[in-house]
Protein backbone atom coordinates (compact mmCIF):
# COMPACT_ATOMS: atom_id res chain seq x y z
CA UNK A 1 0.00 0.00 0.00
CA UNK A 2 1.14 3.25 -0.89
CA UNK A 3 1.99 5.97 2.27
CA UNK A 4 -0.82 8.15 0.64
CA UNK A 5 -3.57 5.20 1.39
CA UNK A 6 -1.81 4.59 4.83
CA UNK A 7 -2.53 8.20 5.51
CA UNK A 8 -5.77 8.19 4.54
CA UNK A 9 -7.07 4.87 6.32
CA UNK A 10 -5.17 6.08 9.41
CA UNK A 11 -7.28 9.18 9.15
CA UNK A 12 -10.60 7.58 8.77
CA UNK A 13 -9.89 4.84 11.60
CA UNK A 14 -11.20 6.65 14.74
CA UNK A 15 -14.80 7.24 12.87
CA UNK A 16 -15.01 4.19 11.09
CA UNK A 17 -14.84 2.16 14.26
CA UNK A 18 -17.54 4.52 16.03
CA UNK A 19 -19.44 3.83 12.99
CA UNK A 20 -19.03 0.57 12.92
CA UNK A 21 -19.62 -0.02 16.65
CA UNK A 22 -22.31 1.77 16.51
CA UNK A 23 -24.30 1.76 13.48
CA UNK A 24 -22.91 -1.08 11.18
CA UNK A 25 -22.58 -3.57 13.82
CA UNK A 26 -26.07 -3.13 15.69
CA UNK A 27 -28.06 -3.10 12.10
CA UNK A 28 -26.38 -6.31 11.36
CA UNK A 29 -26.60 -7.65 15.23
CA UNK A 30 -30.20 -6.57 15.10
CA UNK A 31 -30.88 -9.02 12.33
CA UNK A 32 -29.31 -11.44 14.12
CA UNK A 33 -30.73 -11.08 17.23
CA UNK A 34 -34.41 -10.99 16.13
CA UNK A 35 -33.95 -14.99 15.52
CA UNK A 36 -33.32 -15.68 18.96
CA UNK A 37 -35.18 -15.55 22.18
CA UNK A 38 -34.51 -12.91 25.23
CA UNK A 39 -31.79 -14.01 27.60
CA UNK A 40 -32.99 -14.53 30.87
CA UNK A 41 -30.73 -14.16 33.91
CA UNK A 42 -27.44 -16.09 33.26
CA UNK A 43 -29.23 -18.15 30.36
CA UNK A 44 -27.84 -17.27 27.34
CA UNK A 45 -30.12 -16.52 24.42
CA UNK A 46 -31.96 -19.19 22.92
CA UNK A 47 -31.98 -19.69 18.83
CA UNK A 48 -35.79 -19.37 18.55
CA UNK A 49 -35.75 -19.08 14.58
CA UNK A 50 -38.86 -17.54 13.28
CA UNK A 51 -40.84 -17.25 16.40
CA UNK A 52 -40.24 -13.11 16.92
CA UNK A 53 -41.55 -12.64 13.14
CA UNK A 54 -44.83 -15.09 14.42
CA UNK A 55 -45.44 -13.16 17.04
CA UNK A 56 -45.11 -9.98 15.52
CA UNK A 57 -47.83 -11.23 12.79
CA UNK A 58 -49.82 -12.38 15.67
CA UNK A 59 -49.27 -8.95 17.91
CA UNK A 60 -52.66 -6.89 17.04
CA UNK A 61 -50.08 -3.51 18.82
CA UNK A 62 -47.43 -4.14 16.30
CA UNK A 63 -49.79 -3.93 13.84
CA UNK A 64 -52.14 -0.91 14.93
CA UNK A 65 -48.74 0.44 15.66
CA UNK A 66 -47.83 0.18 11.85
CA UNK A 67 -51.09 1.64 10.74
CA UNK A 68 -50.47 4.15 12.52
CA UNK A 69 -47.22 5.14 12.23
CA UNK A 70 -48.59 5.12 8.44
CA UNK A 71 -51.32 6.81 8.73
CA UNK A 72 -48.51 9.57 11.08
CA UNK A 73 -46.61 9.44 7.92
CA UNK A 74 -49.37 10.40 5.65
CA UNK A 75 -51.14 13.04 7.66
CA UNK A 76 -47.84 14.81 8.05
CA UNK A 77 -45.80 14.70 5.48
CA UNK A 78 -47.86 16.52 2.64
CA UNK A 79 -49.37 18.66 5.14
CA UNK A 80 -45.88 19.81 6.65
CA UNK A 81 -44.64 20.32 2.89
CA UNK A 82 -47.42 22.56 1.97
CA UNK A 83 -47.35 24.66 5.28
CA UNK A 84 -42.98 25.13 5.16
CA UNK A 85 -43.77 25.88 1.18
CA UNK A 86 -46.59 28.70 1.89
CA UNK A 87 -44.14 29.90 5.14
CA UNK A 88 -41.13 29.75 2.60
CA UNK A 89 -42.93 32.08 0.11
CA UNK A 90 -44.72 34.50 2.52
CA UNK A 91 -41.29 35.31 4.33
CA UNK A 92 -39.05 35.48 1.20
CA UNK A 93 -42.02 38.39 -0.34
CA UNK A 94 -41.52 42.10 1.05
CA UNK A 95 -44.76 41.01 3.16
CA UNK A 96 -44.70 43.53 6.30
CA UNK A 97 -43.16 41.42 9.49
CA UNK A 98 -41.80 39.32 7.73
CA UNK A 99 -38.48 39.22 9.87
CA UNK A 100 -41.31 38.94 12.71
CA UNK A 101 -43.20 35.64 11.00
CA UNK A 102 -39.44 33.75 10.01
CA UNK A 103 -38.59 34.16 13.49
CA UNK A 104 -42.53 32.19 14.53
CA UNK A 105 -42.19 29.93 12.04
CA UNK A 106 -38.69 28.54 13.22
CA UNK A 107 -38.46 28.93 16.92
CA UNK A 108 -40.39 25.15 17.33
CA UNK A 109 -37.95 24.17 15.33
CA UNK A 110 -35.17 25.29 18.24
CA UNK A 111 -37.29 24.49 21.33
CA UNK A 112 -36.82 20.66 22.40
CA UNK A 113 -40.01 18.29 21.76
CA UNK A 114 -40.25 17.12 25.28
CA UNK A 115 -40.47 20.79 26.58
CA UNK A 116 -43.20 22.08 24.07
CA UNK A 117 -45.08 18.47 24.50
CA UNK A 118 -45.58 19.68 28.27
CA UNK A 119 -47.46 22.86 26.86
CA UNK A 120 -49.50 20.89 24.15
CA UNK A 121 -50.72 18.52 26.57
CA UNK A 122 -51.91 21.29 28.83
CA UNK A 123 -53.55 22.78 24.89
CA UNK A 124 -55.73 19.32 24.98
CA UNK A 125 -56.48 19.44 28.34
CA UNK A 126 -60.06 18.37 29.29
CA UNK A 127 -61.85 20.78 31.25
CA UNK A 128 -59.86 24.00 31.78
CA UNK A 129 -57.24 23.20 28.58
CA UNK A 130 -56.65 26.22 26.28
CA UNK A 131 -58.81 24.38 23.17
CA UNK A 132 -61.48 23.30 25.48
CA UNK A 133 -62.03 27.08 26.23
CA UNK A 134 -62.03 28.22 22.94
CA UNK A 135 -64.31 25.82 21.14
CA UNK A 136 -66.31 26.65 24.36
CA UNK A 137 -66.61 29.97 23.54
CA UNK A 138 -68.87 28.99 20.09
CA UNK A 139 -70.95 26.90 22.33
CA UNK A 140 -69.20 23.76 21.54
CA UNK A 141 -69.31 20.87 24.47
CA UNK A 142 -65.88 19.74 25.90
CA UNK A 143 -64.30 17.02 25.11
CA UNK A 144 -61.15 14.49 26.03
CA UNK A 145 -58.95 14.81 22.63
CA UNK A 146 -56.14 12.94 23.97
CA UNK A 147 -58.23 10.44 25.98
CA UNK A 148 -60.09 9.66 22.61
CA UNK A 149 -59.14 6.97 20.10
CA UNK A 150 -60.92 9.39 17.47
CA UNK A 151 -58.83 11.94 18.07
CA UNK A 152 -55.84 11.10 19.99
CA UNK A 153 -53.62 10.97 16.99
CA UNK A 154 -54.98 13.53 15.00
CA UNK A 155 -53.73 15.47 18.02
CA UNK A 156 -50.25 13.86 18.05
CA UNK A 157 -50.09 14.78 14.22
CA UNK A 158 -50.92 18.47 14.73
CA UNK A 159 -48.15 19.14 17.09
CA UNK A 160 -45.78 17.14 14.86
CA UNK A 161 -46.41 19.68 11.83
CA UNK A 162 -45.99 22.51 14.02
CA UNK A 163 -42.65 21.39 14.98
CA UNK A 164 -41.66 20.36 11.45
CA UNK A 165 -42.72 22.77 9.16
CA UNK A 166 -40.27 25.57 10.56
CA UNK A 167 -37.27 23.52 9.70
CA UNK A 168 -38.45 22.62 6.21
CA UNK A 169 -39.14 26.36 5.38
CA UNK A 170 -35.33 26.80 5.92
CA UNK A 171 -34.54 25.07 2.74
CA UNK A 172 -37.25 26.28 0.47
CA UNK A 173 -36.06 29.52 1.55
CA UNK A 174 -32.32 28.87 0.74
CA UNK A 175 -34.07 27.01 -2.72
CA UNK A 176 -35.62 30.00 -3.19
CA UNK A 177 -33.10 32.36 -2.80
CA UNK A 178 -31.07 30.39 -5.29
CA UNK A 179 -33.78 30.71 -8.17
CA UNK A 180 -32.31 33.69 -10.95
CA UNK A 181 -34.28 36.94 -10.92
CA UNK A 182 -34.10 36.96 -14.68
CA UNK A 183 -36.73 34.16 -14.90
CA UNK A 184 -39.28 36.30 -13.03
CA UNK A 185 -38.37 39.10 -15.09
CA UNK A 186 -39.01 37.30 -18.63
CA UNK A 187 -41.79 35.72 -17.14
CA UNK A 188 -43.44 39.24 -16.43
CA UNK A 189 -42.28 40.52 -19.94
CA UNK A 190 -44.14 37.57 -21.05
CA UNK A 191 -47.35 38.76 -19.43
CA UNK A 192 -47.37 35.68 -16.96
CA UNK A 193 -49.69 35.76 -14.04
CA UNK A 194 -48.67 35.16 -11.08
CA UNK A 195 -50.35 31.73 -10.49
CA UNK A 196 -48.64 30.58 -13.56
CA UNK A 197 -45.05 31.47 -12.81
CA UNK A 198 -45.47 29.86 -9.10
CA UNK A 199 -46.66 27.06 -11.27
CA UNK A 200 -44.29 26.43 -14.04
CA UNK A 201 -41.36 27.99 -13.26
CA UNK A 202 -40.75 27.92 -9.10
CA UNK A 203 -42.19 24.53 -8.44
CA UNK A 204 -40.26 22.81 -10.87
CA UNK A 205 -37.22 24.58 -9.60
CA UNK A 206 -38.11 23.57 -6.14
CA UNK A 207 -38.79 20.03 -6.89
CA UNK A 208 -35.05 18.99 -6.00
CA UNK A 209 -35.73 19.95 -2.40
CA UNK A 210 -39.18 19.37 -2.71
CA UNK A 211 -37.69 15.78 -2.97
CA UNK A 212 -34.95 15.95 -0.02
CA UNK A 213 -37.31 17.65 2.30
CA UNK A 214 -39.73 14.08 1.89
CA UNK A 215 -37.32 11.83 2.22
CA UNK A 216 -36.08 13.77 5.79
CA UNK A 217 -39.89 14.00 6.53
CA UNK A 218 -40.21 10.22 6.26
CA UNK A 219 -37.43 9.22 8.39
CA UNK A 220 -38.83 11.75 11.00
CA UNK A 221 -42.05 10.36 10.89
CA UNK A 222 -40.50 7.19 11.69
CA UNK A 223 -38.16 8.61 14.87
CA UNK A 224 -39.95 11.05 15.82
CA UNK A 225 -41.66 9.98 19.69
CA UNK A 226 -40.89 12.42 22.16
CA UNK A 227 -44.03 13.33 22.17
CA UNK A 228 -46.02 10.23 22.21
CA UNK A 229 -43.86 9.61 25.27
CA UNK A 230 -44.81 12.66 26.89
CA UNK A 231 -48.26 13.17 25.89
CA UNK A 232 -49.96 9.73 25.62
CA UNK A 233 -47.58 6.85 25.87
CA UNK A 234 -49.06 5.25 23.21
CA UNK A 235 -52.69 5.29 24.54
CA UNK A 236 -55.53 5.41 24.83
CA UNK A 237 -55.97 1.81 23.43
CA UNK A 238 -52.56 1.93 21.36
CA UNK A 239 -54.93 4.49 19.42
CA UNK A 240 -50.98 6.75 19.39
CA UNK A 241 -48.67 4.06 19.47
CA UNK A 242 -45.71 4.34 16.91
CA UNK A 243 -43.09 1.38 15.31
CA UNK A 244 -40.12 3.24 17.62
CA UNK A 245 -42.68 3.86 20.34
CA UNK A 246 -43.61 0.09 20.61
CA UNK A 247 -40.00 -1.24 19.67
CA UNK A 248 -39.49 1.40 22.74
CA UNK A 249 -41.62 -0.18 25.00
CA UNK A 250 -41.13 -3.79 24.04
CA UNK A 251 -36.91 -3.38 24.50
CA UNK A 252 -37.41 -1.14 27.95
CA UNK A 253 -40.79 -1.61 29.72
CA UNK A 254 -41.34 -5.72 29.00
CA UNK A 255 -37.59 -6.47 28.51
CA UNK A 256 -38.08 -8.49 25.35
CA UNK A 257 -34.90 -7.72 23.52
CA UNK A 258 -35.33 -10.96 20.78
CA UNK A 259 -38.78 -9.34 19.72
CA UNK A 260 -37.52 -6.03 20.03
CA UNK A 261 -34.68 -6.80 17.55
CA UNK A 262 -37.67 -8.21 15.20
CA UNK A 263 -39.25 -4.86 15.25
CA UNK A 264 -36.38 -3.19 14.94
CA UNK A 265 -35.88 -4.70 11.57
CA UNK A 266 -39.21 -3.77 10.68
CA UNK A 267 -37.98 -0.47 11.00
CA UNK A 268 -34.62 -0.86 9.27
CA UNK A 269 -36.44 -2.12 6.25
CA UNK A 270 -38.84 0.77 5.88
CA UNK A 271 -35.80 3.45 5.83
CA UNK A 272 -33.99 0.72 3.67
CA UNK A 273 -37.03 1.46 1.11
CA UNK A 274 -36.55 5.41 1.74
CA UNK A 275 -33.18 5.16 0.98
CA UNK A 276 -33.86 2.86 -2.26
CA UNK A 277 -36.81 5.30 -3.48
CA UNK A 278 -34.01 8.38 -2.74
CA UNK A 279 -31.73 6.62 -4.79
CA UNK A 280 -34.09 6.17 -7.40
CA UNK A 281 -35.55 9.44 -7.68
CA UNK A 282 -32.72 11.84 -6.37
CA UNK A 283 -29.98 12.52 -8.97
CA UNK A 284 -27.41 11.67 -6.76
CA UNK A 285 -24.60 13.88 -8.17
CA UNK A 286 -26.27 16.66 -7.08
CA UNK A 287 -26.02 15.29 -3.21
CA UNK A 288 -23.41 13.41 -2.97
CA UNK A 289 -21.08 14.62 -5.28
CA UNK B 1 -39.00 36.03 -5.11
CA UNK B 2 -38.73 38.39 -7.97
CA UNK B 3 -40.47 42.15 -7.54
CA UNK B 4 -42.34 40.79 -10.58
CA UNK B 5 -44.51 38.89 -8.75
CA UNK B 6 -44.97 40.18 -5.18
CA UNK B 7 -48.64 39.57 -4.46
CA UNK B 8 -50.87 42.85 -4.57
CA UNK B 9 -53.84 44.27 -4.14
CA UNK B 10 -56.71 41.85 -2.31
CA UNK B 11 -54.13 39.27 -2.44
CA UNK B 12 -51.82 41.11 -0.90
CA UNK B 13 -53.76 41.48 2.01
CA UNK B 14 -55.44 37.94 2.49
CA UNK B 15 -52.08 35.97 2.22
CA UNK B 16 -50.86 38.98 4.59
CA UNK B 17 -53.68 37.93 7.26
CA UNK B 18 -53.19 33.95 6.82
CA UNK B 19 -49.46 34.53 7.03
CA UNK B 20 -49.88 36.05 10.02
CA UNK B 21 -52.44 34.30 11.46
CA UNK B 22 -50.08 31.31 11.11
CA UNK B 23 -47.65 33.21 12.46
CA UNK B 24 -49.64 33.98 15.42
CA UNK B 25 -50.57 30.06 15.73
CA UNK B 26 -46.68 28.83 15.67
CA UNK B 27 -45.81 30.89 18.45
CA UNK B 28 -48.98 30.57 20.50
CA UNK B 29 -47.40 27.53 22.56
CA UNK B 30 -44.53 29.90 23.65
CA UNK B 31 -46.54 32.94 24.43
CA UNK B 32 -48.74 30.95 26.58
CA UNK B 33 -45.63 29.24 28.00
CA UNK B 34 -44.40 32.85 28.97
CA UNK B 35 -47.95 33.49 30.17
CA UNK B 36 -47.88 30.82 32.75
CA UNK B 37 -44.62 30.70 34.05
CA UNK B 38 -44.60 34.38 35.06
CA UNK B 39 -48.17 34.15 36.86
CA UNK B 40 -49.52 32.76 39.78
CA UNK B 41 -51.47 29.62 39.21
CA UNK B 42 -54.74 30.15 39.35
CA UNK B 43 -54.25 32.50 35.92
CA UNK B 44 -52.77 29.60 34.35
CA UNK B 45 -56.24 29.38 32.73
CA UNK B 46 -57.45 32.99 33.37
CA UNK B 47 -56.35 35.56 31.12
CA UNK B 48 -56.60 39.15 32.65
CA UNK B 49 -54.33 42.11 32.14
CA UNK B 50 -54.34 42.94 36.18
CA UNK B 51 -52.77 39.47 36.95
CA UNK B 52 -49.82 40.13 38.96
CA UNK B 53 -46.50 39.07 37.83
CA UNK B 54 -44.17 36.83 39.48
CA UNK B 55 -41.32 34.75 39.48
CA UNK B 56 -42.32 32.17 42.21
CA UNK B 57 -42.85 29.86 39.57
CA UNK B 58 -39.34 29.23 38.65
CA UNK B 59 -38.31 29.38 42.11
CA UNK B 60 -40.74 26.37 43.13
CA UNK B 61 -39.56 24.39 40.25
CA UNK B 62 -35.60 25.22 40.62
CA UNK B 63 -36.02 23.50 44.14
CA UNK B 64 -38.05 20.84 42.82
CA UNK B 65 -35.43 18.90 41.06
CA UNK B 66 -32.05 19.07 40.81
CA UNK B 67 -32.10 21.28 37.93
CA UNK B 68 -28.76 22.77 38.21
CA UNK B 69 -26.83 19.12 37.91
CA UNK B 70 -28.99 18.42 34.87
CA UNK B 71 -27.51 21.65 33.53
CA UNK B 72 -24.17 21.02 33.97
CA UNK B 73 -24.98 17.32 32.18
CA UNK B 74 -26.22 18.58 29.41
CA UNK B 75 -23.29 21.13 28.80
CA UNK B 76 -21.49 18.35 29.44
CA UNK B 77 -22.68 16.11 27.06
CA UNK B 78 -23.05 18.98 24.28
CA UNK B 79 -19.04 19.65 24.96
CA UNK B 80 -18.30 15.86 24.47
CA UNK B 81 -20.13 15.42 21.67
CA UNK B 82 -19.49 18.31 19.90
CA UNK B 83 -15.62 18.40 20.48
CA UNK B 84 -15.52 14.24 19.50
CA UNK B 85 -17.32 15.63 16.54
CA UNK B 86 -15.06 18.46 15.28
CA UNK B 87 -11.74 16.33 15.58
CA UNK B 88 -13.05 12.97 14.02
CA UNK B 89 -15.29 14.08 10.78
CA UNK B 90 -12.26 16.81 10.06
CA UNK B 91 -9.56 14.04 9.92
CA UNK B 92 -12.41 11.87 7.95
CA UNK B 93 -13.60 14.63 5.72
CA UNK B 94 -9.94 15.05 5.32
CA UNK B 95 -9.30 11.89 4.35
CA UNK B 96 -12.19 11.67 1.41
CA UNK B 97 -11.73 15.12 0.09
CA UNK B 98 -7.87 14.47 -0.70
CA UNK B 99 -6.52 11.25 -0.67
CA UNK B 100 -7.04 8.66 -3.15
CA UNK B 101 -6.88 4.59 -2.08
CA UNK B 102 -8.93 1.58 -3.21
CA UNK B 103 -12.25 1.48 -1.31
CA UNK B 104 -12.96 4.91 -0.59
CA UNK B 105 -16.13 5.02 -2.49
CA UNK B 106 -17.53 1.77 -0.65
CA UNK B 107 -16.29 3.08 2.68
CA UNK B 108 -17.89 6.43 2.17
CA UNK B 109 -21.22 4.71 1.23
CA UNK B 110 -20.73 3.04 4.32
CA UNK B 111 -20.72 6.43 6.66
CA UNK B 112 -23.81 8.01 4.16
CA UNK B 113 -26.10 4.73 5.78
CA UNK B 114 -25.76 6.86 9.12
CA UNK B 115 -27.74 9.77 7.61
CA UNK B 116 -30.55 6.78 6.96
CA UNK B 117 -29.87 5.17 9.84
CA UNK B 118 -29.26 7.36 13.41
CA UNK B 119 -28.28 5.79 16.40
CA UNK B 120 -31.63 6.63 18.00
CA UNK B 121 -33.31 4.14 15.93
CA UNK B 122 -30.99 1.01 16.95
CA UNK B 123 -31.94 1.79 21.06
CA UNK B 124 -31.65 -2.33 21.48
CA UNK B 125 -28.37 -3.18 20.30
CA UNK B 126 -26.46 0.33 21.56
CA UNK B 127 -27.72 -0.36 24.89
CA UNK B 128 -26.58 -3.94 25.05
CA UNK B 129 -23.45 -2.64 23.69
CA UNK B 130 -23.26 -0.11 26.58
CA UNK B 131 -23.36 -2.66 28.83
CA UNK B 132 -20.72 -4.34 27.41
CA UNK B 133 -19.06 -1.84 27.51
CA UNK B 134 -19.69 -0.98 31.12
CA UNK B 135 -20.86 2.51 30.54
CA UNK B 136 -24.26 2.58 30.90
CA UNK B 137 -25.61 5.65 33.24
CA UNK B 138 -23.07 7.98 32.02
CA UNK B 139 -22.45 11.03 30.10
CA UNK B 140 -20.04 8.96 27.72
CA UNK B 141 -22.81 6.48 26.73
CA UNK B 142 -25.14 9.37 25.56
CA UNK B 143 -22.42 10.88 23.19
CA UNK B 144 -20.30 8.11 21.69
CA UNK B 145 -22.99 6.97 19.53
CA UNK B 146 -23.32 10.39 17.54
CA UNK B 147 -19.35 10.35 18.01
CA UNK B 148 -19.11 10.09 14.46
CA UNK B 149 -21.26 11.87 12.37
CA UNK B 150 -21.89 11.63 8.94
CA UNK B 151 -23.64 14.65 8.10
CA UNK B 152 -20.39 16.39 9.68
CA UNK B 153 -18.80 14.14 7.38
CA UNK B 154 -20.48 14.77 4.39
CA UNK B 155 -20.75 18.51 4.98
CA UNK B 156 -17.21 19.30 5.76
CA UNK B 157 -15.72 16.81 2.57
CA UNK B 158 -18.27 19.38 0.73
CA UNK B 159 -16.57 22.52 2.14
CA UNK B 160 -12.54 21.01 1.92
CA UNK B 161 -13.34 19.92 -1.07
CA UNK B 162 -13.37 23.66 -2.48
CA UNK B 163 -10.19 24.46 -1.30
CA UNK B 164 -7.81 25.01 -3.71
CA UNK B 165 -5.45 22.16 -4.11
CA UNK B 166 -2.32 25.14 -4.73
CA UNK B 167 -2.87 25.94 -1.27
CA UNK B 168 -2.31 22.70 -0.05
CA UNK B 169 0.84 21.77 -2.52
CA UNK B 170 2.66 25.31 -1.78
CA UNK B 171 2.21 24.38 2.15
CA UNK B 172 3.86 20.64 1.41
CA UNK B 173 6.92 21.99 -0.75
CA UNK B 174 7.52 24.31 2.57
CA UNK B 175 7.58 20.48 4.10
CA UNK B 176 4.56 20.52 6.36
CA UNK B 177 3.24 16.99 7.10
CA UNK B 178 -0.57 16.10 6.59
CA UNK B 179 -2.07 17.22 9.42
CA UNK B 180 0.11 20.37 9.92
CA UNK B 181 -1.28 21.34 5.71
CA UNK B 182 -5.03 20.34 7.45
CA UNK B 183 -4.67 22.55 10.70
CA UNK B 184 -3.20 25.18 8.95
CA UNK B 185 -5.33 25.54 5.76
CA UNK B 186 -7.98 23.88 5.69
CA UNK B 187 -9.74 24.22 9.41
CA UNK B 188 -9.08 27.85 9.33
CA UNK B 189 -10.88 28.42 5.59
CA UNK B 190 -13.77 26.05 6.76
CA UNK B 191 -14.34 28.34 9.47
CA UNK B 192 -18.15 29.18 8.68
CA UNK B 193 -19.07 26.08 8.31
CA UNK B 194 -17.92 24.55 11.87
CA UNK B 195 -20.03 27.06 13.20
CA UNK B 196 -22.70 26.32 11.20
CA UNK B 197 -22.40 22.84 12.01
CA UNK B 198 -22.04 23.78 15.61
CA UNK B 199 -25.02 25.23 16.18
CA UNK B 200 -27.38 22.45 14.68
CA UNK B 201 -25.07 19.68 16.80
CA UNK B 202 -25.63 21.41 19.94
CA UNK B 203 -29.69 22.08 19.58
CA UNK B 204 -29.93 18.52 18.19
CA UNK B 205 -28.05 17.16 21.38
CA UNK B 206 -29.48 19.95 24.02
CA UNK B 207 -32.65 18.51 22.67
CA UNK B 208 -32.37 14.48 22.32
CA UNK B 209 -34.33 12.54 24.41
CA UNK B 210 -35.06 9.05 23.59
CA UNK B 211 -31.79 7.37 23.79
CA UNK B 212 -30.36 9.43 27.01
CA UNK B 213 -34.02 8.34 28.62
CA UNK B 214 -33.56 5.01 28.15
CA UNK B 215 -29.26 5.02 28.38
CA UNK B 216 -29.23 7.09 31.67
CA UNK B 217 -31.35 6.46 35.15
CA UNK B 218 -29.80 8.63 37.66
CA UNK B 219 -29.07 12.14 38.66
CA UNK B 220 -25.64 12.65 37.93
CA UNK B 221 -26.18 11.28 34.05
CA UNK B 222 -29.65 12.91 33.51
CA UNK B 223 -29.81 15.79 30.93
CA UNK B 224 -32.17 18.73 31.18
CA UNK B 225 -34.63 16.96 28.96
CA UNK B 226 -34.59 14.17 30.88
CA UNK B 227 -34.44 15.28 33.88
CA UNK B 228 -37.47 17.62 33.03
CA UNK B 229 -40.03 14.83 32.06
CA UNK B 230 -38.60 12.83 34.92
CA UNK B 231 -39.82 15.46 36.95
CA UNK B 232 -43.26 16.64 35.13
CA UNK B 233 -44.35 13.35 35.36
CA UNK B 234 -43.46 12.84 39.27
CA UNK B 235 -45.77 13.80 42.23
CA UNK B 236 -45.79 17.38 40.57
CA UNK B 237 -49.56 16.79 39.88
CA UNK B 238 -50.59 19.18 37.70
CA UNK B 239 -49.22 22.32 38.47
CA UNK B 240 -49.04 23.98 35.16
CA UNK B 241 -47.47 27.18 36.13
CA UNK B 242 -44.44 25.18 37.90
CA UNK B 243 -44.28 22.64 34.57
CA UNK B 244 -44.29 26.01 32.28
CA UNK B 245 -41.77 27.80 34.34
CA UNK B 246 -39.37 24.40 33.99
CA UNK B 247 -39.93 24.18 30.63
CA UNK B 248 -38.71 27.54 29.74
CA UNK B 249 -35.78 26.73 32.35
CA UNK B 250 -35.34 23.86 29.87
CA UNK B 251 -35.28 25.44 26.58
CA UNK B 252 -34.25 28.95 27.68
CA UNK B 253 -30.37 28.61 26.56
CA UNK B 254 -31.37 27.83 23.39
CA UNK B 255 -34.15 30.22 22.94
CA UNK B 256 -31.82 32.82 23.94
CA UNK B 257 -28.64 31.60 21.55
CA UNK B 258 -31.57 31.73 18.72
CA UNK B 259 -32.77 35.48 19.74
CA UNK B 260 -29.48 36.52 19.69
CA UNK B 261 -28.08 34.73 16.64
CA UNK B 262 -30.69 34.40 14.80
CA UNK B 263 -29.35 34.83 11.63
CA UNK B 264 -26.49 32.20 12.08
CA UNK B 265 -29.20 29.52 13.48
CA UNK B 266 -31.57 30.00 10.09
CA UNK B 267 -28.24 29.78 7.95
CA UNK B 268 -26.91 26.93 9.31
CA UNK B 269 -29.92 24.88 9.78
CA UNK B 270 -29.68 25.74 5.51
CA UNK B 271 -26.60 24.03 5.59
CA UNK B 272 -28.43 21.14 7.84
CA UNK B 273 -30.03 18.72 5.30
CA UNK B 274 -29.93 15.93 8.01
CA UNK B 275 -28.63 16.53 11.40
Amino acid sequence: MSRSAIHGWLLLLPSLALLALFTHWPIVGTVIDSFFGTPKGKRPAPFVGLENYQVMVADEVFWKSLWNNLWFALGTIPLSIILALAMALWVNSAMRGKTWLRMAFFTPTVLPMIAVANIWLFFFTPQYGLLEQFTGLFGFSGRNYLGSESTALVCMMIVAVWKEAGFFMIFYLAALQSIPPSLAEAAAIEGAPRSYYLRRIVLPLLMPTTLFVMVNAVINAFRMVDHIVVMTKGGPNNATSLLLFHIYQVGFNFWDTGYAAALTVVLLAILALVAVGQFVFLDRKVHYQ
Amino acid sequence: MSRHYEPRGIALGVETVAAWALGILWILPLIYAVWTAFHPSEYSARFSLMAPLTLENFRRAWDAAPFARYFLNSFMLVTLVLSMQLVLCTLAAYAFARYEFRGKDTVFLLVLIQLMIMPDVLLVENYRTMGKLGLLDSIPAIALPYAASAFGIFLLRQTFKSVPRELDEAARVEGAGPLTVLWRVYVPLAKPVYLAYGLVSVSYHWNNFLWPLIVTNSVTSRPVTVGLQVFSSGDQGIDWSIITAATLMTSAPLLLAFLLFQRQFVQSFMRAGIR
